[in-house]
């Protein structure tokens, strides 16, 4: 069991050690964490999870060639047998001139703002608790319907520390806890089937949690609400999706936007920076400060300083997702590579609300399997929902494929809503866009 | 993989079941040589070091620990506990613009201790694997019974099985520089393969896993598991426009799988699937007749059956095959099994991670549904001998049910009959995955490229299609079945309530006399 003087003595031995044996330049980082879950079932208790992992990783730059290389084995010989065979190993490669660690202006400025990230509360908290709260949302889901075939209710948390220590002077500390609390719920549907939706929530600070009664009965009036579902005629309709699910469509945006996509040729956003790529309902700002964010960071996994910043202003691209690596090939400023949270803003009003508009629309509650296209933008996902007629919800939908191009769709979108999911990175509000293709009966 | 993925940010979407190619993830790799606690036990051991002696040394520990690490775990009256060592070395290397530039490689070592009480499951692992640590470990896991103390056994029997991935050179004894040149022809094939190519990536993915496995009834089993995936992608240009596909490879397979011939397939196939993108349309949505090509189109078993067949959503009685077994299911010609036994195909194990030897299980027998997949759990509610299909995404995982190789085996008809029966419709060839829902039976896979059938003829490529459909409706619709039968041989990982297990998939060449297509609305 490691504290943090130990990671951070850990990390910098295995730094130094690399150097010893052969590498220009290293960057480490330890990871500690404590996982623990519960799952009820039936009245009992399902299945009791508890465990704590580490490892260490390691970033070798040996004579302008890299690799990387992760273990679960601490102990002090291994890992020298393990870093020498590293940097070993590394000799086959080819010599790459653009792998290096950032340069020191990226980590000079860090923002010092306490994140909010750590329940302090988190050792304190016993088995019995996590099984209680586990306990009292299956009691609440239970009772709702005759038609319930089962519901499982579960209950996670998990403890995570980070240390970095890199050779080019970045030295960073991260700890943080994250809570989980939901239920599956399947009902009957006559002799057609057996519905099944869910309601997960996911918090920094166990008090956030949302009360487990409403967790159980969101969980079961969801479920409930998908009997009866069909497919319906194959068209055009307006569309709402709902905002726990909308990330699935944004997500195609985020891989395009990356400076491996771009320097790959598997973008179909090169050369859209300052372009309309959305219409101007969309701005999204990619914000590392929101205190208890799910996505929140002082910094990012390659030690680069976080900054917020508004990556789609009015329809208009302003940034890509730019790396160390990938930015040094393409001689680009570096952002960071991977997105911290997301947040739409703007939306005034909520899901309900916008379904009011829809004369022959379909609310998207959920996807099923698709993928798009990187490279041309091409997408085709399966669906679940609700069939909306004249503004009003008359039935459930499922087994549709909604297809096109992303290109277009970001220029179909009419309206973000005022109801971001919080319980994800990707902070989404429902969105309402304007005459998608859906292929069904 | 880049272009290609599933996001899994979803707390509620990554406990679903999907299932997608690529091995987990990117950050995989290795060393070419051991990392055993003890390393001078470990260095002198045979390639293979797989007999008991071996891997007893690789986990340093004998029979008198194992009996002190299940006393703890069975403290609290658990009906039985199983103790599974892992210890798995993966490598991954990688070519991008013309170079072999980037290495990951990882050590993984460990025990997952798991207790089970009728239903109900306790489970903890460790990565320390002192004595001390396991007994810890041991009595977190047994905290999910209450009782009087269970009994530990007082002497183990070793089981034999058999080996259905047998291989010249582990991957262990191969060191990087043996792997590099298959990368760079990789790349030369590609450039040289057309003109219109303008990026070229490949990667050499492999893993080897040794595994001992002892159970509180005194059985001892152990594995040596590897894996190996050659894979390809490339981007082209013509007129402006882009277009970008892969090709991969992949088995329980040494390095002398991947032969000048099957590298010279790989990029072929490759620079084909890349290229024939650019004459290739989305066809017109809806419900239409579709031919699935013989080989990895075996995803619509794995998504339209073979999860609502593993028997904990049975059990749970929330699949839509639930109290289906011994009922007609489809036609006669089909027959459709999960395997365990096929020889180094990327599904197959000697034994599951349960230490139940694997067998050839009949999901559906001449058209009726004949039997779940079970694990050790599944098998004692249902009364019915474990069918070898318990297994765990590594140490770190309590096992489930989960499948192994699935596939329809061959029917009375003939590809090109088929073809020619279709009026209207799609020829399905390469998918990227799929998910389904178990309950209510709705399942889709991804097809990434195939081509339009009109009036009995292959007419114009096709592109980035969902396909979606209800489980039990579509095996009806099963109309033809050609005699044609392939095993997949991609890189397929299987997801189920966040674990990731390699899996594969076949199918003769069958007709669906209709599904619902995406696409364009005319």
């Amino acid at each position: 069991m490691m504290d943090r003087a130990q990671r951070k003595e850990l990390a910098s031995w295995a730094v130094g050690y690399a150097r010893k044996v052969g590498a220009d330049a290293a960057a480490a980082t330890i990871e500690r964490a404590r996982e623990i879950e519960v799952a009820v079932r039936a009245r009992k208790i399902e299945k009791l999870t508890e465990a704590t992992r580490s490892s260490l990783s390691l970033n070798l730059y040996v004579k302008g060639k890299f690799s990387g290389h992760t273990t679960s084995n601490l102990n002090r010989p291994a890992l020298e047998k393990f870093i020498a065979e590293a940097v070993a190993m590394t000799g086959y490669l080819s010599e790459d001139p653009f792998r290096m660690l950032p340069e020191e202006k990226y980590f000079r400025e860090i923002n010092p703002a306490d994140l909010q990230l750590l329940d302090t509360a988190y050792a304190g908290i016993e088995t019995a608790r996590r099984v209680k709260i586990a306990r009292e949302i299956e009691e609440a889901a239970l009772p709702m319907s005759e038609q319930i075939i089962s519901v499982t209710a579960s209950y996670s948390d998990a403890h995570t520390e980070r240390t970095d220590v890199y050779s080019n002077g970045f030295m960073g500390e991260r700890e943080s806890t994250a809570f989980s609390t939901g239920a599956d719920v399947t009902v009957k549907d006559g002799e057609k089937g057996r519905p099944e939706d869910w309601m997960y929530t996911t918090v920094r600070l166990l008090n956030d949690a949302p009360a487990t009664a409403e967790i159980g009965k969101q969980a079961v009036r969801r479920a409930l609400r998908k009997i009866g579902q069909k497919k319906i005629q194959s068209g055009v309709y307006d569309v709402v999706v709902e905002n726990r699910s909308a990330a699935r469509l944004l997500s195609g945006l985020y891989g395009p936007m990356t400076a491996r996509a771009l320097q790959q040729k598997r973008s179909f956003l090169e050369g859209k920076l300052g372009t309309k790529i959305a219409s101007e309902a969309l701005t999204v700002t990619d914000d590392p400060f929101v205190p208890k964010g799910l996505g929140s960071r002082r910094f990012d996994s390659e030690g680069l300083a976080a900054q917020k910043r508004v990556v789609i202003e009015k329809g208009v691209l302003k940034h890509y997702y730019v790396d160390n690596y990938y930015g040094r090939k393409l001689g680009m400023e570096l952002t960071s590579g991977s997105p911290s949270n997301i947040v739409l803003a703007g939306g005034t009003r909520s899901a309900e609300e916008m379904i009011r508009d829809l004369k022959r629309g379909i609310l998207i509650t959920s996807f099923i399997g698709g993928n798009s296209n990187s490279t041309t933008g091409d997408y085709s996902f399966g669906i679940v929902g609700q069939q909306v007629e004249n503004g009003q919800i008359v039935g459930a939908v499922n087994e549709m494929n909604l297809s096109g191009n992303l290109g277009t769709l970001w220029n179909q979108l009419v309206e973000v809503g005022s109801d971001p999911w919080i319980y994800s990175s990707w902070r989404l509000p429902s969105l309402r866009f304007a005459g998608l293709e859906l292929s069904g009966a | 993989m880049a272009s290609w993925h599933v996001p899994r940010f979803f707390r509620g979407l990554s406990r679903r079941d999907f299932i997608s190619t690529g091995m987990k993830g990117m950050a995989i790799v290795s060393v070419p040589m051991f990392f055993g606690r003890d390393p001078l036990a470990a260095l002198t051991a045979a390639p293979a070091g797989t007999t008991p002696a071996d891997l007893f040394a690789r986990f340093g520990i004998d029979e008198s620990i194992l009996r002190q690490v299940m006393v703890a775990a069975l403290e609290r009256g658990g009906d039985f506990c199983d103790l599974y060592f892992q210890h798995t070395i993966s490598s991954y290397i990688g070519l991008e613009d013309k170079i072999v530039n980037q290495a990951y490689t990882s050590v993984d070592l460990g025990v997952g201790i798991r207790v089970v009480k009728g239903d109900q499951t306790g489970f903890s692992f460790t990565e320390d694997l002192s004595v001390p640590a396991m007994r810890d470990a041991a009595r977190t896991a047994a905290a999910i019974a209450e009782g009087p103390a269970g009994k530990a056994p007082t002497s183990f029997t070793h089981q034999k099985l058999p080996n259905h991935y047998v291989i010249n050179t582990g991957w262990e004894n191969v060191s990087a520089d043996r792997k590099v040149p298959f990368l760079q022809k990789l790349n030369d094939l590609i450039f040289a393969g057309d003109k219109r190519i303008i990026k070229a990536s490949a990667a050499l993915m492999d893993d080897t896993s040794f595994v001992l496995l002892a159970s509180s009834d005194g059985l001892i089993t152990y594995d040596y598991q590897p894996m190996a995936q050659l894979r390809a992608s490339c981007s082209a240009e013509q007129d402006g426009r882009r277009e970008n596909s892969y090709a991969d490879l992949c088995g329980r397979e040494g390095i002398e799988f991947f032969t000048a011939e099957r590298v010279k397939t790989i990029a072929a196939d490759a620079v084909r699937r890349t290229v024939s993108l650019f004459d290739a349309t989305k066809p017109e949505g809806g419900e239409m007749e579709v031919v699935l090509e013989a080989g990895s189109s075996g995803i619509l078993l794995h998504e339209a059956i073979g999860h609502g067949m593993e028997a904990d959503f049975n059990r749970k009685g929330i699949s839509i095959f639930a109290d289906k077994i011994g009922k007609p299911v489809a036609e006669k010609f089909v027959t459709i099994v999960d395997d365990g036994t096929n020889p180094n195909v990327r599904g197959s194990l000697n034994v599951d991670d349960e230490g139940n030897g694997t067998q050839r299980t009949y999901l559906v027998q001449d058209g009726v549904l004949a039997s779940y997949m079970h694990d050790r759990i599944s098998a004692s509610h249902y009364k019915v001998q474990p069918t070898g299909n318990g297994r765990r995404e590594s140490f770190r995982f309590a096992p489930m049910p989960r499948m192994r190789n699935t596939y329809m085996l061959p029917g009375p008809h003939k590809r090109d009959e088929i073809i020619a029966s279709v009026k209207k419709g799609i020829l399905a060839e390469m998918f990227t995955n799929g998910q389904v829902f178990i309950g209510a039976g709705d399942f889709t896979f991804y097809v990434k490229s195939g081509y339009l059938i009109e009036n009995g003829k292959l007419t114009r490529p096709v592109k980035d299609i969902n396909i979606i459909g209800n489980g039990p409706e579509v095996l009806r619709k099963v109309v033809m079945v050609a005699d044609d039968f392939k095993m997949a041989d991609g890189g397929w990982t299987c997801g189920k309530d966040g674990q990731g297990v390699p899996v594969s998939m076949g199918l003769p060449t069958v007709k669906v006399s209709s599904i619902t297509v995406g696409g364009v609305q005319s």
